[in-house]
């Protein structure tokens, strides 16, 4: 018999201090219910003596201390998975929101689920392939990667993401030069942290048009829901990620929208239990509690499924060194950075080629991956294109007379590189074969000499081909 | 016996707080609830006791047992340490594995050390022998890398050996007896006390590493303490590997301490495939690895680093040179930071506690050359080298500055360097070694009199060009005197033939001291015979175009018994610069 407390004593933002508790535990679930006998759902923050203080999930508007009931529920928060959740929406307390009613359980899993021990992890280095060339050729996703997008507001990478679920998939390319999809099951778990109704449209559109809802299962937690949602959905998402990947042996790809978002939910929760600040306010436990998301990602040996995350912020000022990047910069392994600049100029996706870094990429490309010249393109791209964009620089302060002649031509790659191999239509899928052309076609603009960081016997086969 | 209990009265996170339990000790271990999950006490108020907890706590709740030990946190030492994989308390992961599966679970009760396996005990002491505290009794052959020894323990000040037999032995059964106790292989170390040695001593060798800029301008001694802060993707991980590779230490220590989880499985499953340069078996054989990744419990994060220092101090004891790196502290400090959160206390610079000083300089502080207990007269090393992930880079933040104010090398890494694929990207103008003048004596023996001096004309000449360089970019090149000029050649020619360094590279990965004497004394004399050249009017362009240049920059190619072409290309610099009009 569970019991009932009518002993609310303080509700201070989204937390409630219930006293006179009997045998409560340490991130319990509570139901409050209110004196309409509305139910609305809490955890257990902190429990000290007969004290117990909940964390609300949703509002706490007209909870009141005399005719509110919290009741524990005795277990902690789990979540219902099932494979029936593939092309459903749910929000961030792992409730329906589309019209497919309640899901049948098939298991039970604790949200927080438990650390992957790294002697059992399995080292990633299988090739996704997104079909965006900045990615695919210069910064390659491997299967249990995480890989963030450092954007900025107003940056479109609510598109990209979207373009990346619509595109991502397991590759194999055959000697003869075919791109050939895997057999192997792929699916998207997609989770949304203090979006816009628009961007939530733009998403579950863009996923039914698309038909691939199919494999995708959505959490949305809009900006007006309940701030402290956005702490569990991340956690909801990765989940059942986990159950598609390791129980029913998918490759699942977790995009997680806006992680800014998310850090700024953990800030207020803080700030109203008066925890003492670390940077900027935010929590001193930050870089752990990102950890516990991002860790989820990766492989486990002898198990087919894999865990790939993309998640998405946005930098404040797109300052670097805010510490939701910094912090995230410190456990993914890489980022993608976009670039205001470009996206002035029209170049879609804006991806900002030069800070990018995977750090998986090296054993994720190459023969049997992708395609034995890859490394050597990648290498010779990012370094004529650094050189480029210096030249234009320079162009800028001495005008363009002033320029050597190779100079002139490293100017004319750098911004063909940003015409033809960044600029892509936002439904254009290009295979990692026709990525490498792009980048063979766009060497021919340089003096043969200058190709240095390719090997020669690949210069024969591939270049003016 | 341990059913001494307490009550939980209040969980917040990995704090749990119990009545009910005086008479407990700081720092002891205690189990709390049904699960036994591990904690130690962190404070006592009254009958209260502030527990740590080292994995989850959900699910805990007041009036739940806290069973208390009597013990502090431990490690176990003994035969079996090398080649391990552990977590922060010292948790075999692979057994971990067996237990629990690919996810680690809470509650789960595993040994250290295997006790069941069986070691090989040859006695060195004899029956009737006195002994004191680290005199050797016998030794293990643990692997075919290092001879473990098994010491007289710490708290045996003194006493006679009254039986001890060679044969085979688990790490659990008396292999001698001492006085009246019992002597196991194995024995227990509480992590938070440094142990025992008989006499601290000034270091006065470097740990040669074979990284040209760390041996020659930025050298750390053997026992010394180094720092290495980086921002994200400048190569920290690169340089600690090469470390851990090539420095010429008997035993490594590696502690992943809340670090990515791929990272350190590109590291648990690398390291038994790297072979020891020097003797061609697996590196493993001389390591071991302690694996506490960002996910995992925070408590056990901040444990972590200490579990690794005292398993390196036990092999000092025996007389090893011992290197242990740790990646990062950085986290070890937040893991302290969120802690003292917990507890409420009150905060110092950014939200780290106010002890953060004290702990980082207690932790650097147990590195160092000693002479250790025992009447053999023996000496063994301790080097630590922690890397510090300062947030945005930025250095003035309190883990870098409080680091800095105890370890006496600094190797600065720099994002910039690593755009430009200098590796390893050590920037020569900011970082430091205070052992240059400690270790000098050390270099002129193994190399020649002058190295101290080149090292500090090819500084000089490194410093002149970020001088140069700021003018050529207001005026360019072409306003330069000549002088200036090759001043800007040679250091380019340090950066890019001596600095750089390509870790991949079979025979760049490690370079002898004495190699490196000769690349940078050929480098210096190049341009000594050029400056002298330019007085006599000879042309810059002339000079650049001897193709004794090119040798110089082909200098990094030469296999380490080919020195002779080094010492050769010497006088031939001379004579071709010299033969110039």
């Amino acid at each position: 018999m569970q019991k009932e407390y009518k002993t609310i004593k303080e509700v201070s933002g989204p937390l409630l201090i219930v006293e006179g508790v009997e045998g409560v535990k340490y991130e319990e679930l509570v139901d409050v219910e209110l004196p309409d006998k509305s139910v609305r759902r809490g955890r257990v923050l902190e429990i000290s003596e007969d004290k117990a203080v909940v964390q609300m999930f949703e509002d706490t508007r007209g909870i009141s201390m005399q005719d509110s009931k919290a009741r524990f529920l005795g277990r902690v928060m789990e979540v219902p998975v099932s494979g029936d959740m593939l092309g459903r929406v749910f929000d961030g307390a792992g409730k329906p929101k589309d019209e497919g009613g309640e899901i049948i359980p098939e298991e039970r899993l604790n949200v927080n689920g438990n650390p992957i021990n790294p002697y059992s992890r399995d080292y990633p280095n299988d090739f996704i392939q997104t079909g965006i060339s900045t990615i695919d050729g210069l910064n390659t996703l491997v299967r249990g990667q995480k890989l963030p997008i450092f954007s900025g507001a107003g940056l479109p990478h609510n598109r990209i993401a979207a373009q990346i679920a619509r595109q991502a998939k397991v590759v194999q390319v055959s000697p003869d030069g075919e791109v050939k999809s895997d057999k192997s099951e792929f699916a998207v778990v997609f989770g949304a942290m203090g979006i816009t109704f628009e961007e939530a449209e733009y998403f579950t559109n863009e996923f039914r048009q698309t038909g691939a809802i199919e494999r995708a299962v959505l959490y949305i937690n809009l900006a007006n829901d309940p701030v402290v949602e956005r702490i569990t959905l991340p956690r909801l998402a990765l989940t059942t990620a986990e159950y598609l990947a390791y129980t029913k042996g998918m490759h699942v790809l977790v995009i997680l929208t806006d992680m800014t978002n998310y850090c700024e939910a953990l800030r207020e929760v803080a700030a109203a239990r008066k925890e003492v600040p670390g940077r900027r306010g935010y929590p001193g436990y930050l870089y752990t509690d990102l950890a516990t998301i991002y860790e989820r990602a990766g492989m486990i040996k002898n198990k087919k499924g894999s865990i790939t995350q993309i998640p998405i912020l946005t930098m404040p000022e797109d300052d670097k060194t805010h510490p939701i990047p910094d912090l995230t910069g410190y456990i993914t392994e890489g980022q993608i950075m976009l670039s205001r600049a470009l996206y002035k100029q029209g170049v879609m996706p804006p991806v900002d080629v030069l800070p990018c870094l995977s750090r998986l990429m090296p054993k994720g490309i190459g023969e049997g991956k992708t395609r034995e010249d890859h490394s050597g393109v990648f290498n010779q791209l990012y370094a004529a294109y650094a050189r480029g964009k210096e030249a234009k620089e320079l162009a800028v302060i001495l005008g363009e007379a002033a320029l050597s002649e190779v100079d002139k031509q490293y100017v004319k790659f750098a911004n063909e590189f940003e015409n033809r191999y960044i600029r892509q239509g936002e439904y254009e899928d290009r295979d990692i074969l026709t990525t490498l052309s792009i980048g063979w076609e766009l060497f021919s603009i340089l003096p043969r000499a200058e190709l240095k960081r390719v090997k020669e016997e690949h210069i024969e086969k591939y270049l003016n081909k | 016996m341990k059913e001494a209990t307490g009550i939980i009265t209040k969980v917040s996170g990995p704090l749990v707080v119990a009545s009910g339990m005086s008479g407990a000790k700081m720092y002891e271990v205690v189990k709390v609830s049904e699960h036994r999950l591990v904690g130690e006490i962190i404070r006592l108020d009254g009958d209260l006791a502030y527990i740590q907890v080292y994995e989850d706590t959900a699910g805990l709740g007041p009036g739940e047992p806290v069973y208390k030990t009597g013990l502090p946190l431990a490690v176990t030492l003994g035969p079996g340490l090398l080649t391990s994989f552990y977590d922060g308390i010292q948790r075999p992961l692979v057994e971990l594995e067996e237990k629990s599966g690919a996810f680690i679970s809470r509650g789960i009760d595993v040994t250290a050390l295997d006790e069941k396996k069986k070691w090989k005990f040859e006695a060195v002491a004899k029956k009737g022998d006195q002994v004191k505290a680290g005199d050797v009794l016998g030794t293990v052959q643990e692997t075919s890398l290092i001879t473990h020894k098994i010491l007289v323990p710490p708290h045996i000040s003194e006493g006679e050996v009254n039986g001890i037999e060679s044969g085979e032995f688990t790490i659990i059964e008396p292999v001698a007896v001492v006085g009246k106790e019992k002597i196991t292989m194995a024995q227990r170390w509480a992590i938070r006390d440094p142990r025992p040695v008989r006499e601290k001593l000034t270091p006065k060798r470097p740990l040669v590493t074979g990284q040209r800029v760390i041996d020659t301008f930025f050298p750390i001694a053997k026992g010394g303490a180094g720092c290495i802060p980086g921002p994200f993707g400048a190569g920290k991980t690169v340089i600690q590997h090469q470390l851990a590779k090539w420095a010429d230490a008997d035993v490594i220590i590696f502690i992943g301490c809340g670090e990515r989880g791929n990272e350190m499985t590109d590291v648990l499953m690398e390291f038994p495939e790297l072979k020891d340069p020097k003797t061609g078996k697996p590196l493993m054989e001389r390591t071991v690895l302690i694996a506490n990744t960002s996910n995992m419990p925070v408590a056990a994060r901040e444990a972590s680093v200490y579990t690794g220092i005292t398993i390196a101090e036990y092999f000092r004891d025996m007389g090893y040179s011992v290197a242990l790196m740790a990646d990062s502290t950085s986290r070890w400090a937040e893991a302290m930071r969120e802690i003292s959160g917990r507890l409420e206390e009150m905060p110092g610079e950014e939200g780290y506690p106010a002890y953060l000083g004290s702990r980082t300089a207690a932790f650097y502080e147990r590195a160092g050359i000693v002479k250790t207990l025992g009447q053999e007269d023996r000496q063994g090393s301790l080097t630590v080298v922690g890397a510090v992930s300062p947030p945005g880079g930025d250095l003035s933040e309190p883990v870098t500055q409080n680091t800095l104010r105890v370890t006496k090398v600094f190797w600065s890494l720099e994002a910039t360097l690593a755009y430009r694929r200098h590796f390893p990207s050590i920037n020569w103008l900011t970082s430091y070694s205070l052992y240059t003048d400690d270790l000098a004596g050390y270099f002129q023996a193994e190399t020649a009199e002058d190295f101290t001096e080149l090292r500090s004309s090819a500084m000089k000449i490194l410093q002149q060009e970020s001088e140069l360089e700021e003018i050529v970019r207001l005026v360019g090149l072409d306003a330069l005197s000549p002088k200036e000029q090759l001043v800007l050649e040679t250091a380019r020619a340090l950066r890019e033939d001596f600095l750089m360094q390509n870790a991949f590279d079979d025979i760049d990965t490690y370079t002898s001291l004495k190699k490196q004497y000769l690349m940078l004394k050929n480098i210096l004399t190049f341009h000594e015979s050029a400056d002298a050249a330019l007085q006599r009017g000879v042309k810059l362009v002339d000079i650049k175009a001897l193709p004794v240049k090119e040798q110089i920059s082909r200098s990094k190619e030469t296999v380490e018994d080919q020195l002779s072409t080094l010492e050769k290309m010497t006088a031939e610099i001379r004579t071709s610069v010299s033969s110039l009009a």
